[in-house]
């Protein structure tokens, strides 16, 4: 242990009474449309290892003059200590591994000005085990500069980072050829590269903005022209590039409203809910629904802690904290929407994902799908492609997994409804990170979604909330030896709904298949016995036998339906509703002609309907909507009812029985179908 | 949206993360202008009331404007104020006048957190550290997990993108939560200036000298400035080339000083 150092003479004591600096000449606080200080953008550097992203950064600082005194002269220093060439890097790399080893492990972010203009260089790491860093580095960006060794051209990490820039979103790309003076400066190697990497990053949807041929260790075409080597060269420099691109961005319209909750405070009198408006705008007034639970409620104030005026209108991107008219139940994790453009409320997923841990991700392991502020259980149940990050083109086989940096289109499905939107609609909701244990995994974009329709009339002041069971659906299917499913029997009355649902249910009952038959008139006795025949009663009728079924099918059940559900809107409605639940859902249309019903009028309902005893009786003196794209149809006119049965039997079964792996990897009995 | 405004929403993002993720948060709070920055940043996430204590690490060498400052804000903002001495390294004779710097802010700061983190059980702590401070701590995340034995592993970070960040941690663990990671030394000015936070007076110049940094005074240099405004002190940090560390002794004590003092627990 050393000595001490030189004290100075200690500080004189403060007399009582003491006050700090106070500034009541403020700027103007939070409300203030534009701040004094200078734009500033984001810009990753990636590229394959040795591709030099540290010495480009490295050249970029000193270039522009933004280097603090004494650090170029440091790192000179440095490199002569450990008995290496100066390299821009150990400007850069401060970890002692990094300098000792020459590569860089985890991103720097470092500042640079330039003719007004602000810039954050993010240095990612180009070695492929320290892809995690990279996707930390690029995930923050805005733009991106995509650095080629004019020698090596396109290697491994070259064509992954571009894949992964596509993924997390970042779509500004300028590429830059580096070490020209390798090459001989040749414009024939450059144009051969530039072809190259347009192809591959068109083929992601990239158009890169400038294709750059530049040697960082010569500072040629960074911030200085090289009319020498590069005089063939007519594009801009590297740095015109980037103030160029931060000139023309443009402000992206907002979005629908999408104010995710972080939490609920309750410190005094009020309650405050607080989020991040994700999308969109928020004012005093507006009336917002609350996803899941889709209890809506005014926002009454927006808080305006240390702001001088009252805020009445917020927008994208801010965080803010609102109290609400109603005292709805609120928590966090609920998105908040306007009525006209609500999210998507499901338990299946489409997306994209990438994945970064050692150990893959294999189907039907619990993964943590955390989106926004929610945080649900899911599971992987479907691998559609893995995406082959040399030619981009998909695997061919059929795979169990997703291992460590792969891309891939997968299904996921949650344990309680997960409340999102498409990535291209809303970026901000379209994109999850997955956590296994207490490490982030990975994540992705999701890329499709069944927006609905409308809106379900929202219920407020209750205290709903969703309740999680501990069995999940893939436990029962693997219990059962099959999946729930709702098989929907649509068609006239006497078209055979029931004899053909009676049937179907024995036939599968025989097979060992869980089944049961819910019948409208059956319905009617009971749930249903307070609705007539009006058009909003028969929409009433559809939705709760509609959710019914969901209950039944979500405990296992194969649920056969047999209601005359004569509006498609109605029967999209229910199917909207199943497929967000992950539950499959298929319509069959009985059909037969109306002179065949009637004919069999099996009740005796069109007699009565014709002298004018019953009202409303659909195909008489209501319609009957035919099914645009049904799943199935059975004539039942033309074919025997066997025939019917058996077709639907072999459609039931193909929608319902496990495969082979499923049958291995879900443990349980059953099977035996 | 201007710059300034998207680090505010990001740093009140950040705050309302760790406050719903974490069960028992604490922030260290050195009365310096990030400091101060952070309360502001506190009280606006939770609409004016900050749910969490505030920890002063008090090495003893404190300027009195600070003590005086400390004091003021208490009542001020309201907040609860937990003071820090580690008074078993005092009693063993630890201090400027007898040991080196590194050890005696290993000592006095890092070692006087890591007990506490025992007494108290924190899992997380709310700093104020910012990436263009120092190069390792360029390389920070803003959810930082540290070990049992309050050691960064910086050699295998965990990812961190789209606001999701690390939230677990087992028995004895925390996380360091860093609100202000993007924040420049200007961009702390600006917003100083923008929303007009009170600071110690110490960071305007007296007799043409002026603290840039404030730290333990043995080992903290003030710097040649007549500036007496906001304005002025933001107009100097445009031009200036010196970096804002330069007058903390303990950081150049060595070479890599930050990087061996932050692998064990130095914020």
């Amino acid at each position: 242990m050393s000595g001490g150092i030189q004290i100075p003479p200690a500080p004189h004591p403060v007399p009582a009474g003491y006050e700090p600096a106070f500034f009541p000449e403020r700027q103007g606080g939070a409300g203030a449309a534009g701040g004094p200080e200078e734009p500033r953008t984001r810009i990753v550097v990636v590229g394959h290892v040795d591709h030099g992203k540290s010495t480009l950064i490295g050249r970029l600082l000193a270039d522009t003059g933004s280097l603090p005194e004494g650090k170029l002269e440091a790192a000179e220093k440095a490199s002569r200590e450990e008995g290496m060439p100066f390299e821009y890097a150990f400007l850069l790399d401060a970890l002692l591994e990094e300098q000792a080893q020459n590569i860089t492990i985890d991103t720097t972010r470092i500042g640079f000005r330039h003719e007004g203009q602000s810039f954050e260089i993010i240095d990612a790491p180009g070695h492929r085990e320290f892809i995690k860093n990279m996707v930390t580095g690029a995930a923050a960006a805005e733009e991106a500069i995509l650095l080629i060794d004019a020698k090596e051209g396109c290697r491994e990490q070259t064509r992954r980072h571009g894949l992964l820039l596509s993924l997390l979103g970042v779509s500004q790309v300028i590429v830059a050829v580096n070490k020209m003076d390798l090459v001989d400066w040749e414009e024939a190697r450059y144009r051969q590269l530039e072809r190259e990497i347009r192809e591959y990053l068109g083929g992601l949807k990239i158009s890169p903005r400038e294709v750059i041929p530049i040697s960082a260790r010569e500072g040629a075409t960074v911030m200085r022209r090289d009319s020498k080597n590069l005089g063939w060269w007519k594009g801009p420099t590297l740095l015109e590039a980037l103030m160029i691109g931060r000139a023309k961005k443009t402000a992206d319209s907002e979005g629908p409203l999408r104010f995710s909750v972080q939490d609920v405070y309750r410190f005094d009198e009020r309650r405050v809910v607080a989020g991040k408006l994700e999308s969109g705008r928020i004012r005093v007034g507006d009336p917002v629904v609350f996803f899941p639970d889709r209890k809506t409620s005014r926002v009454k104030t927006i808080e305006a802690w240390g702001e001088e005026k009252a805020i009445l209108e917020v927008g994208e991107g801010r965080c803010v904290a609102v109290t609400l008219e109603e005292q709805i139940f609120v928590e966090r994790g609920h998105v908040g929407s306007l009525p006209e453009h609500p999210p998507v409320e499901s338990r299946e997923v489409r997306a994209r994902i990438f994945w970064l841990d050692s150990e893959p991700l294999r189907l039907q392991s619990p993964v943590q799908l955390r989106l926004g502020t929610q945080s649900v259980e899911a599971r992987l149940v479907a691998i559609d492609r893995v995406v082959d990050a040399e030619k981009l083109e998909a695997a061919s086989e059929a795979r169990e997994e997703v291992g460590r940096f792969e891309v891939a289109e997968v299904r996921l499905r949650c344990r309680r409804p997960l409340v999102y939107d498409a990535h291209d609609v809303v970026a901000a909701t379209g994109r999850f990170a997955l956590q296994r244990g207490p490490r982030i995994g990975g994540g992705g974009i999701i890329t499709s979604a069944e927006y609905p329709a409308s809106l379900a009339r929202a219920v407020t002041g209750e205290h709903l909330t969703w309740t999680e069971g501990r069995v999940s659906q893939e436990a029962r299917a693997g219990h059962f030896g099959h999946e729930g499913a709702i098989i929907w029997l649509t068609g006239l009355s006497g078209s055979g709904k029931s004899t053909i649902a009676v049937a179907l249910e024995s036939l599968l009952f025989r097979r060992g298949i869980g089944c049961t038959i819910l019948d409208g008139d059956n319905l009617r006795h009971g749930l249903c016995a307070d609705l007539g025949f009006s058009l909003e009663d028969r929409a009433e009728n559809i939705r709760r036998a509609g959710e019914v079924a969901k209950v039944m099918a979500e405990s296992g059940l194969v649920v056969i339906s047999s209601l005359i559900s004569p509006f498609r809107k109605d029967r999209e409605a229910v199917r909207n509703s199943c497929h967000a639940a992950g539950l499959s859902f298929s319509e069959v249309y009985i059909d037969a002609p109306m002179e065949a019903c009637e004919k069999r009028d099996p009740r005796g309902l069109y007699r009565k309907a014709r002298n004018g005893e019953i009202r409303g009786f659909t195909g008489i003196d209501s319609p009957y909507e035919t099914p645009e794209h049904p799943d199935m149809i059975l004539h039942t006119a033309k074919e025997s009812v066997e025939d019917s049965v058996g077709r639907l039997l072999h459609h039931v079964l193909a929608l319902v029985q496990l495969k082979e792996e499923d049958r291995e990897s879900a443990g349980g009995p059953g099977g035996q179908i | 949206m201007s710059y300034l405004q998207h680090l505010e929403d990001q740093s009140i993002y950040i705050f309302r993360e760790a406050f719903a993720n974490f069960k028992n948060i604490a922030m260290p709070w050195s009365m310096g202008k990030d400091s101060n920055t952070l309360i502001w940043l506190a009280k606006k996430a939770f609409a004016g009331k900050i749910p969490f204590p505030l920890v002063h690490i008090d090495t003893t060498y404190e300027f009195p404007e600070m003590l005086a400052f400390r004091e003021w804000a208490r009542k001020h903002y309201e907040i609860d104020l937990i003071v820090i001495i580690n008074e078993e390294a005092r009693k063993r004779g630890v201090g400027y006048e007898t040991h080196d710097p590194v050890t005696v802010t290993h000592e006095l700061k890092s070692a006087a957190l890591q007990q506490s983190l025992g007494k108290y059980k924190w899992d997380a702590l709310v700093t104020g550290i910012r990436r263009d401070e120092d190069s390792t701590r360029a390389k920070e995340r803003y959810f930082s997990p540290r070990t049992a034995d309050n050691e960064w592993e910086y050699r295998d970070q965990p990812p961190e993108f789209w606001g999701q960040f690390t939230t677990a941690v087992k028995p004895g663990e925390h996380v360091r939560v860093q609100p202000l990671l993007d924040w420049t030394e200007l961009d702390v000015w600006e917003y100083v200036r923008r929303e007009g936070i009170p600071i110690p007076k110490m960071y305007f110049a007296q007799n043409g000298r002026r603290y840039r940094s404030l730290g333990c005074w043995p080992i903290t240099k003030s710097i040649e400035s007549s500036v007496e405004t906001l304005e002025g002190i933001v107009a100097e940090l445009k031009t200036t080339k010196t970096s804002e560390r330069a007058g903390r002794a303990q950081d150049h004590h060595e070479r890599n000083a930050m990087q061996k003092l932050r692998a064990k627990g130095f914020l």
